[in-house]
């Protein structure tokens, strides 16, 4: 037996012991060094890192130091082994995780995503420093359903849309990484519209993109609208109602500005620790809520 | 392994047929009963293309191969069963090349699903509604657990048998009583000890007798004895088969009162209609799911001024009657129900809540039961091992509306992914998959008939007709036609369903129509189409 | 782990379902690019309906290999070669305005440069071109085949001593074959040098079955030609090779890829092998030895990642190109997630040499030799010859020009300066100027080559190159170019000095954090310029 990534099984019950920085760490066999750098305490950056899917290790930004290997070692999907010394903190990795910062934010629109402001004060990332004239991925938004809008501008290209869309839990394979180098960008097949595509509007591919690329056409809208209000939204937990297998929904509740104006679910998410789902829904339960406010 | 016998999850249970591919994945192999080839068959390693309604044969086939390939589960049948030499001799008769005249599947097919159910390890076995909506419902149900005890493939951890329930609470509600024949917890209303139980919380008589179920009602409601009829949350004037003679009885009522989201058609007909608010998302309380876990509901968006949640609203009537049953809290009324129903005796709310919701049973507030039932079988102990299984002798009963020279097609019903039942609610967001009703007709039929895709087309039961465009599905062999019951406003197609019932459980052979095509001539003066170029 | 997917499409009623083999991709793009010169959307849909694969999973597949073209063009082409040392000695890339002319990464003709290739339906149009081994025969071992034998005869290949070593390999036994590999220390020659017993050892040592052999003949790196030399004119050694490696294994099916630019090698090896399994070579029973074998030729589709060994396996098993993490190593987990036995040509050349029944000769080295020399080609030498020597025999720098500078190791090596010529050409002495053998490529620039403009080549080969998984080779290499197209160009962001430090800030991150070799060694080329030609001005 063997993990996704070929690793064989951890023997169950059975511990390894690492260093984190000179501190001494144990954690289950199987667990990776994200998970001993936790473990230690440290605060490892992650991107393309998901909890749903398995760690493709493409941004390179949680990488760390490991002592014996010449290349730096992405924690996410290395899994510790017996008296591994890993740095966190040593220049080689400030060094790589500040250009992977650089790299990415001179050529991605980050504005969206999480802790990237934090990170980039931390490790001194300057991604103005390649000029006005580096290339970018800019480029118009997909709108081409009301189900959900792509911005591939704001794509990092991290795979776990289509991974989610494939075989790690969808299978409908509707969206694929397409062309190569700087210009691999995920796209339907020909880059045809979503309604002409494979696509059955899951929207497990939003559940995952760490960078908001894919987004609810309402949260769109109201974004474009400038009536999105983050400070009046509430998360309440439900169970959704279109079939019996009982998936947990997360509802993003808009509250409407004034007493007047109705509540509006806005988006719609669901657990990823959940037994029932691992995060995933289908299409009614992601969109078909909007019946409460007809 | 699992098997999926009428059910096209990949559809109509995305997420649950999610864990069916995660084990695929891992090497277990699926098994697809169906007269269509479904989205779902075509994940599988065997799909068996049956026949409509005749899933007795075909089980009963299945079970002979393993009887005669010595593949029986002998320990299991001899400690934990009872009733299997008079099943032996019944299915004897039933070879698969017997079975295949009649189910249309190859007797070869029946034989290699046969050896991979026998020789799995473990094997699930889970139906849906292309089981239960026959007139042989029940039957059905006890032929296909009749495999389960022939191999042993119940009461262990991946081993049973599983109904996919259509709706959140289908489950919830049985087990809440809301059967005309169950108190809560799924306990009879014939068994005194459970009454007295209930009793004593109750504070009441519980009367002895079974209830009427959907149909006997309608029954009741055609020979007067029924007169008033209180409707929570269905729309039997659009999801009852042979909806002309329902919406008759319906508004033949004296007193009609509907308690729902929407103004349904059901609700037209009412003299009063109470404004409910959405269950799932505007009011709190409990929900149990296909594999039997109570989970909680959360009002998460306040609802329409006017609307109340069917609690507040059932107390209210009840005080009104003179009853008082308590305040309209859903954890009092829980806690009331933990009194009554040994099943959830353990589940407190703070327990639900903290572990995102339990299995039932449920009898203790400390420790979980397994997540299976029946393990009990398996005990070395006579008396842990309790009372055994029994094989049941179920005979099958063709379906009620038999295809004629003037009928030859066959019609099945059953949802597609972005819709749900009467579409009440999926028909009020914007879908980019839905196209509306279509008949479906295999790409034979369609040819034979001369129809083309879109073509609006005539669809004729012995009890009615609607029209509907063509869509030409290559899942459909020859002879059998697709519809749904999501869009009940464009294309009535429960004008065309039979009201013929399974005794047993009340429930309409939806799966089984006989109807024919007919083509719509241009309307007299209509101009001609154009010619071709 | 299985492939899970809809598999009933044109799938007969009720038939039990065969999954599909999503392997059969790239030769099915192949077939229906050969065919028709391009790949049309529909051509696409209906491989990816026929193989029950994604509609889009086809089309990202497809789009990520150069070879294909995704626009109406002609069946007959002319690939004209505008990589790094075609371009030094006079290639220009085709204008817009000339149908059916492409330019082509490295053709693996470096002998030849300035090259092209024309080809029909895929195939090549005009004869092979006489191997370019300038050695007579005497000074050879690995090579003493080449052009001596006719390569489409088996008779031919066992008067001039094939099938010995399989012969040899069938007395001793698996086990003793490993040993004399082990024993022998032999190390990979595809640029990591790992000991390849180990690797037999490994793979031999592995639970389960099946295990496979792959031999990497995507010989890629710009400047190298050594093993196209060994695949067109001794295409039965490669077969056997594979075949011994297969038996002391415990593998019964070998991929050998080869990349596309490599028309006749693919149709030799094809023909190779259907004689071997004529002869009984190959198949069900192998030689009388009792084990099965058998070799399937895979032709790769323009991509230079896929020399790397993970991406090699990923566009075998019909996935893009893309590199995977190690670990796990191909001995634990390679080619569909099984124990591999993988090896460049030159290395399974090798196994023949230590196999010899007559005793093993000594051990060599083969180098591609291209750029201002008077004998450019594919020259054999004693492991531990010195660079200065091999220049020698390749007749040297041309009369009247000066020696500037050696492209050691292709794009992904280093400039060795005239002053450090006497590195003899082994791992460990190469690696102490801090420079590399490589893949074994020697690109030899006099005074007339303009090292700017290589630099900026190489950067831009690695930039067309990146197969865009991870973010310091996707971005990093569109970054290193653009320096160093300002700074070609004169045109440096502030000063020469920053947009070095920039280059430096770049290149360590994708030296350091890169998953694969391709963006760890995108930088060296351009490193060495800087630190010891002082291409922009600035020596360290």
């Amino acid at each position: 037996m063997t993990d996704g990534a070929g690793n064989p099984a951890p023997a169950p019950g059975a511990t390894v012991t690492v260093t984190v920085d000179g501190r001494t760490v144990e954690v289950p066999d199987g667990a990776t060094v994200l998970d001993a750098c936790t473990a230690a305490g440290v605060d490892t950056p992650t991107l393309c890192f998901g909890d749903t899917i398995t760690a493709r290790n493409v941004c390179r930004i949680c990488v760390v130091d490991v002592a014996g290997s010449r290349a730096l070692v992405p924690s996410c999907s290395r899994r510790a082994e017996p008296g591994m010394e890993i740095g966190t903190d040593t220049p080689r990795v400030r060094h790589a995780r500040r250009m992977v910062l650089e790299l990415l934010a001179s050529s991605v629109d980050l504005s969206l995503t999480d802790h990237v402001e934090e990170w980039s004060i931390r490790y001194g990332a300057d991604p103005d420093r390649f000029g006005p004239d580096a290339a970018t991925v800019a480029q118009p938004v997909k709108v081409d359903n009301d189900c959900f809008v792509r911005d591939y501008s704001r794509c990092i290209l991290c795979y776990q849309c289509t991974d989610a869309c494939g075989e790690q839990w969808q299978h409908t394979f509707a969206i694929a990484i397409a062309g190569r180098g700087f210009g691999a960008t995920v796209s339907t097949e020909h880059d045809v519209t979503l309604p002409d595509s494979a696509c059955v509007y899951c929207g497990n591919c939003i559940e995952v993109c760490p960078t908001d690329a894919l987004m609810f056409r309402t949260e769109f809208d109201l974004r474009t609208m400038g009536a999105w209000a983050p400070e009046r939204q509430t998360r309440t937990d439900t169970i959704c109602a279109f079939c019996g297998v009982g998936c947990t929904l997360t509802l993003h509740v808009q509250r409407g500005a004034t007493d007047d104006e109705g509540d509006r679910i806005v988006k719609v998410t669901s657990p990823h620790g959940s037994s029932v789902t691992g995060g995933n829904l289908c299409i009614k339960g992601r969109f078909g809520a909007g019946h409460v406010h007809s | 392994m699992v098997v999926l016998w009428g059910s096209n999850a990949r559809e109509t249970h995305p997420i649950f047929f999610h864990h069916v591919l995660r084990a695929v994945r891992a090497g277990a192999r699926l098994v697809v009963v169906d007269p269509r080839r479904t989205a779902t068959a075509e994940f599988a390693d065997l799909w068996l293309p049956i026949d409509v309604g005749a899933d007795i044969p075909l089980a009963h086939a299945i079970a002979h191969e393993i009887i005669a390939a010595g593949l029986v589960h002998e320990e299991f049948v001899a400690r934990a069963t009872t009733g299997y030499a008079e099943f032996a001799a019944q299915v004897a008769d039933w070879s698969p090349e017997r079975a295949e005249a009649v189910t249309g599947v190859p007797a070869d097919l029946v034989r290699a699903a046969a050896h991979a159910y026998a020789t799995a390890p473990k094997a699930q076995l889970c139906w849906t509604l292309g089981i239960t909506e026959h007139r042989s419902g029940v039957d059905n149900v006890l032929a296909l657990c009749n495999l389960a005890l022939l191999c042993g493939h119940v009461g262990r951890w991946g081993s049973g048998l599983s109904p996919l329930r259509g709706q959140n609470n289908v489950q919830g509600g049985g087990d809440m009583g809301a059967l005309p024949n169950r108190l809560p917890g799924f306990q009879a209303v014939t068994d005194p000890e459970a009454r007295t139980r209930v009793e004593a919380v109750w504070g009441h008589p519980v009367p002895p007798e079974d209830g009427r179920n959907l149909t006997e009602m309608f029954a009741a409601m055609e020979t007067g004895d029924l007169r008033a009829v209180y409707v929570l949350g269905e729309n039997p004037a659009q999801s009852e088969a042979d909806v002309t003679r329902a919406r008759r009885l319906l508004g033949d009522l004296e007193h009609l009162v509907v308690q729902d989201l929407y103004l349904t058609r059901t609700a037209e007909l009412a003299d009063v209609v109470l404004p409910a608010t959405a269950a799932w998302c505007e009011a709190d309380g409990t929900v149990t799911n296909s594999e039997r876990r109570v989970q909680r509901v959360r009002a998460a968006v306040r609802p329409p001024q006017g609307a109340r949640d069917d609690l507040a609203i059932l107390t209210a009537v009840a005080e009104r009657l003179g009853t008082p049953i308590g305040p309209p809290d859903p954890e009092t009324m829980w806690d009331e129900l933990r009194r009554v129903s040994p099943l959830h005796a353990g589940m407190s709310w703070v327990r639900i809540e903290a572990l995102g919701g339990i299995q039932w049973p449920c009898p203790s507030e400390t420790g979980l039961e397994p997540s299976f039932l029946h393990g009990r079988l398996w005990a070395d102990d006579p008396a842990e091992r309790g009372r055994p299984a029994p094989f049941s002798v179920v005979e099958w009963v063709p379906p009620a509306d038999p295809l004629a020279a003037d009928f030859p097609i066959r019609l099945t019903t059953g949802r597609r992914l972005d819709s749900y039942n009467t579409g009440v609610q999926t028909r009020r967001f914007s879908s980019p998959l839905r196209f509306g009703e279509t008949v479906d007709l295999s790409p034979a039929d369609a040819d034979a008939l001369g129809v083309a895709p879109g073509e609006v087309v005539r669809v004729v039961s012995r009890r009615g007709a609607v029209e509907a465009p063509v869509r030409i599905d290559p899942g459909l062999r020859a002879g059998l036609a697709f519809m749904t019951l999501h869009f009940g406003d464009d294309v009535d197609t429960n004008r065309l369903t039979i009201e013929a019932v399974d005794p047993k459980s009340g429930t309409a052979e939806f799966k089984a129509t006989a109807v024919r095509i007919e083509r719509i001539p241009a309307p007299v003066g209509a101009p001609d189409a154009p010619p071709a170029r | 782990m299985s492939d899970v997917r809809p598999t009933l499409v044109g799938v007969p009623v009720g038939l039990p379902v065969t999954r599909p083999r999503r392997d059969a991709l790239l030769p099915a793009l192949h077939e229906a690019h050969d065919a028709a010169g391009w790949l049309a959307p529909e051509v696409l849909d209906a491989i990816a309906d026929r193989l029950g694969l994604g509609r889009a999973e086809v089309f990202g597949v497809a789009s990520s290999y150069a070879s294909f073209a995704f626009t109406p063009r002609s069946r007959r082409l002319r690939r004209v070669c505008t990589d790094v040392m075609c371009t030094a000695a006079g290639a220009v890339p085709p204008g817009a305005d000339e149908p059916g002319v492409v330019a082509s990464p490295c053709l693996g003709r470096c002998e030849q440069a300035p090259a092209v290739l024309d080809t029909e339906g895929g195939r090549a149009v005009v004869p092979v071109a006489p191997a370019p081994v300038p050695q007579p025969v005497s000074a050879r071992t690995l090579l003493r085949r080449v052009g001596v034998v006719d390569p489409a005869s088996l008779d031919d290949y066992r008067a001039h001593g094939g099938c010995a070593a399989l012969a040899h390999a069938g007395r001793i036994g698996p086990a003793a074959v490993r040993a004399a590999i082990t024993a022998s220390g032999l190390t990979g020659r595809g640029g990591a040098a790992f000991p390849a017993g180990r690797k037999w050892e490994a793979v031999a040592a592995a639970s389960g079955a099946p295990k496979y052999v792959v031999a990497n003949a995507d010989e890629s790196e710009p400047g190298t030609f050594k093993d196209r030399v060994v695949l067109e004119h001794d295409p039965f050694a490669v077969v056997e090779a594979m075949t011994v490696a297969g038996y002391a294994v415990g593998a019964e099916v070998g991929y050998l890829y080869v990349r596309d630019e490599y028309p006749e090698a693919i149709a030799r090896l094809e023909h190779a092998i259907a004689a071997a399994e004529t002869a009984g070579l190959l198949g069900p029973d192998v030689a009388g030895l009792g084990v099965a074998f058998r070799i399937e030729v895979r032709r790769g589709a323009g991509a230079y990642v896929c020399g790397e060994e993970t991406a090699l396996f990923a566009s075998i098993e019909g996935f893009r190109g893309e590199p995977r993490t190690k670990p796990p190593y191909p001995v634990d987990a390679g080619l569909f997630g099984r124990p591999t036995l993988v090896h460049n040509v030159e290395t399974l050349a090798n196994v023949l040499r230590i196999l010899d029944p007559d005793g093993a000769a000594p051990e060599t080295k083969l180098f591609s030799v291209s750029g201002a020399v008077d004998r450019p080609g594919c020259y054999e030498v004693p492991m531990g010859t010195t660079l200065a020597a091999l220049l020698d025999l390749a007749g040297g720098v041309p009369v009247g020009r000066r020696l500037q500078a050696v492209l050691l190791g292709g794009a992904a090596g280093t400039f060795v300066p005239p002053g450090e010529i006497d590195v003899p050409l082994t791992v460990e002495a190469t690696r102490a100027i801090g420079a590399t053998v490589g893949s074994g490529a020697v690109f030899v620039c006099d005074d007339t080559t303009d090292l700017a403009a290589a630099v900026l080549g190489i950067a831009t080969f690695f930039r067309e190159e990146s197969c865009g998984q991870c973010v310091p080779c996707r971005v990093g290499t569109v970054r290193q170019e653009e320096a160093l197209h300002r700074l070609v160009h004169g045109r440096p962001l502030g000063s020469v000095a920053e947009e070095v430090q920039r280059l430096r800030d770049v290149g360590a991150a994708m030296r350091d954090a890169s998953i694969c070799g391709l963006g760890q060694f995108a930088w060296n080329a351009v490193e060495g310029a800087i630190d010891r030609f002082g291409v922009f001005g600035e020596r360290s």
